[in-house]
């Protein structure tokens, strides 16, 4: 064999004969999937590209002040606001004024301090009765005009791109000389929230767990008939709107539902000290524990029907107690059932809305209602954000899992 | 083998039955002594009963009726893993999440053995069926002739008076397995351990076993060495069963002793050594090996009956000249030569007489 490439037997080389060979069929094959591939781009990747965009992007005050933000790019951080600083402020609010657009501007400002956007909407009122100078005008107007905290969140806002709706997500606010600092305690919300979400949502995982991993090695070994009429019993949720087996479990679980009542009529529980089981964190994990089961039985089924039986058999023959057949022998080769099981459930909890919401009560809510309060409030902004930061925190995960475990030993079914 | 040795009652069923159903038995009344350092192979079609036979040894299938002992112990109760048996499964069962090594480790493991006693052991098997160098290979790196050496390794290792077989040589191909048989033999010989073997391959039964038991429809048709079996098979359906054979039903016209002459639908007369005949003017199937057949007059026993045939064709096997012809009504007479240097060979059409010496030819019951 000589170093010289391949060519066909008319001269070509090989590789472009081959390329040329496929191409046809590539193209025809790109043409299938690309109604797929136009598909997930415009409802999948613009969206999400979008809302991170939000995130970090928010020009509701640059553009409505034109005149501040050419004031701040000429002057440092920390410069105090002189008589044309605020020349550039008047000349802005009657913009605002013009264009209606000191809402917006405030709404802004009003993510960065709090407290703000009243500010901006009751000086724009008044803006074209403004004369100079400006800064006495002002200061008479409204006093906090000349708060430094304030200037130094308008240079903030100054700027469309900012991080400035991250540090709300992460319970953190600027302070006057520029740097951050987590807000005061009883205002941290977020964070907390986060990490909840996350405890919930492996709890969750564990008990869907606990209860699938008996029910899909039933499915696995019981005969083909039987096992397809346990299956159906299996999917069944599935095929029931989301609504109604949600508001199925308040009327087993409320303080006079059915459970509480067996519970009272057995004598168990005193009928004054029924059991709250509903409309707090209890409530959530056990209906989304029933609502998720599904996503836990079907990777784990889908895994355990391929082990064959020989295996245990084996194990058996060899000496092993049925205990250390299980430890040894069966586990470990359901873990890529557990692990693809584990994944789906946990992702899906993290990101769950409609279950809390409406059993959870105070204590038993997610993440996802926390954005959807942001957006119901038009806080697209700091919705985004949170939203961010959970498509961070589970990407986060993700790779965790893949180091630990191996995206490649992942099995769905 | 001695006939000492084996029949020392190491494995013993005692009027074993099993029903999975509650209505059929699927083993029916088996009585079987195997003897320590046998090979038995259990052989038969697939639903003779020869696997569950081998599960209920195994401990994971439980006998409906009857004992079950080792070593004079009934061990119906004793659960598998303390029965302290060998097994081979039909496709290895290695645990695809372990190492070679680990899988050998295994047995020991759980039997608390220590490190260093563990490796020794895993070193001696691994050599003894030539794997010594893939202890860290995956069974999925290896190939099917490979996992089967593993697999009997794994078997070996814990060193198992009693070593189970469930067609281990199934997966294989003719001639990897053919060299496995060899092996397996030469392994038991050279270990003194018990192999309960179980086959549906006849070749398999007769090569590598010091007794077969013929299984059919839940009960032992014929327990016997593999030369008795196939040379003096004790019904139509061992005859069968094991090798090639020519069959010629017919009615016992004389019965003298061992010796019967039968006459076949076609009203010719043949020789015959009566096997399971009770009487005059039954019907019979007479059994003979296409090797034993014999198309040259001077070399037939005086007065013995031959048969007029016609050659229908003559295939060509290498080592075997098939010549197959129609004698008495029947197109599917085989007759076998080896290729000799100055072998006759027959041409389609043309038309002999055969016969055979009456020893090899078997009156049987008629199945």
């Amino acid at each position: 064999m000589s170093d010289a490439p391949l060519t066909t037997s008319d001269g070509r080389p090989l590789k472009a004969a081959l390329a040329q060979a496929q191409a046809r069929a590539r193209r025809r094959a790109f043409l299938l999937v690309a109604p797929l591939l136009l598909f997930v781009v415009i409802t999948f990747i613009l969206p999400i590209g979008q809302m991170l965009q939000r995130s970090i992007y928010h020009d509701g005050f640059s553009s409505a002040a034109p005149a501040l933000q050419a004031w701040f790019e000429a002057n440092p951080p920390g410069t105090a606001p002189d008589e044309a600083a605020y020349a550039a402020l008047a000349a802005d609010l009657q913009l605002m004024k013009a264009n209606r657009t000191a809402g917006e501007a405030g709404t802004r400002v009003n993510y960065t301090l709090p407290g703000t956007r009243s500010l901006f909407t009751s000086s724009a009122r008044g803006a074209d009765k403004l004369e100079p100078p400006f800064r006495e005008a002002l200061l008479a107007e409204n006093a906090k005009w000349g708060d430094p905290l304030v200037w130094e969140a308008m240079r903030s806002a100054a700027s469309p791109w900012t991080s400035d709706f991250y540090l709300v997500a992460t319970d953190m606010q600027r302070t006057a000389d520029g740097g951050v600092e987590r807000v005061p305690e009883k205002e941290r919300i977020y964070l907390k929230l986060f990490g909840t979400t996350f405890m919930l949502s492996a709890v969750i995982t564990g008990v869907c767990l606990l209860l699938a991993f008996p029910i899909a090695h039933l499915l696995a070994t019981l005969p083909a008939s039987r096992a397809n009429l346990l299956m159906i019993l299996v999917l069944l949720p599935f095929w029931t709107s989301l609504l109604v087996r949600t508001s199925s479990w308040i009327v087993l679980l409320q303080g006079q539902g059915v459970v509480n009542n067996v519970l009272v009529s057995a004598r168990l529980v005193d009928d004054g000290a029924r059991w709250q089981m509903i409309y707090n964190m209890t409530g959530t994990i056990i209906v989304m524990t029933h609502i998720l089961l599904p996503f836990m039985v079907l990777p784990l089924y889908s895994v355990m029907r391929t082990i064959k039986p020989a295996y245990a058999r084996a194990a058996r023959s060899l000496g092993a107690t049925s205990w250390t057949t299980f430890r040894r022998i069966y586990l470990p080769q359901t873990l890529p059932g557990i692990a693809a099981g584990a994944l789906l459930v946990f992702i899906l909890a993290v990101g769950y809305y409609i279950t809390p919401a409406l059993v959870g009560g105070a204590d038993g809510q997610l993440f996802s209602n926390l954005i959807q309060f942001h957006m119901s409030k038009s806080n697209w902004s700091v919705a985004a954000a949170l939203a961010g930061m959970l498509l961070a925190g589970v990407l986060v995960l993700y790779w965790l899992y893949d180091r630990l475990v191996g995206i490649d030993k992942l099995k769905l079914g | 083998m001695t006939s000492a040795t084996l029949h020392d009652d190491f494995v013993v069923f005692d009027h074993v039955q099993k029903s999975y159903d509650g209505t059929s038995l699927v083993v029916k009344d088996l009585n079987l002594k195997i003897g320590k350092g046998e090979f038995l192979t259990m052989l038969g079609p697939s639903g003779s009963g020869k696997t569950t036979c081998l599960m209920m040894l195994a401990g994971f299938e439980t006998a409906t009726h009857g004992e079950i002992r080792l070593e004079g112990r009934n061990i119906n109760l004793v659960p598998p893993h303390k029965r302290g048996i060998g097994m081979v499964f039909q496709n290895y069962a290695l645990f695809p999440h372990m190492t070679v090594g680990e899988n050998l480790a295994f047995p020991l493991e759980v039997r608390g053995m220590g490190k260093d006693e563990r490796e020794t052991k895993i070193k001696r098997a691994l050599d003894m069926v030539q794997m010594g160098a893939f202890a860290n290979r995956r069974p999925a790196q290896l190939s099917g002739g490979q996992q089967q050496r593993i697999a009997l390794a794994r078997a070996l290792v814990f060193d198992p008076a009693l070593v189970l077989m469930d067609e281990p040589l199934g997966a294989l191909d003719k001639q990897l397995r053919e060299h496995m048989q060899f092996e397996i033999k030469h392994l038991h010989e050279s270990l003194g351990i018990t192999v309960v073997y179980v086959t549906h391959d006849q070749g398999e039964a007769l090569t590598m076993s010091d007794r077969v038991a013929v299984f059919n429809d839940g009960r032992i048709q014929q327990l016997a060495p593999p030369a008795d079996l196939y040379e003096r098979p004790e019904n139509s359906f061992v005859a069968q069963f094991i090798g090639e054979n020519n069959k010629l039903q017919g009615v016992i016209e004389e019965l003298d002793g061992g010796r019967a002459v039968v006459r076949l639908a076609t009203g010719e007369l043949i020789d015959a050594t009566a096997v399971n005949i009770r009487e005059k003017g039954q019907q019979t199937l007479v059994s003979i090996r296409p090797e034993r057949v014999e198309f040259k007059p001077e070399l037939m026993p005086p007065g013995a009956h031959m048969l007029d045939a016609e050659v229908l064709e003559v295939i060509y096997m290498g080592d075997i000249l098939r010549t197959r012809m129609r004698v008495a009504g029947t197109d599917d007479f085989v007759l076998k030569c080896r290729n000799t240097l100055g072998q006759t060979r027959f041409a389609a059409g043309e038309r002999i007489r055969v016969g055979w010496h009456p020893e090899d030819a078997r009156a049987l019951d008629v199945i």
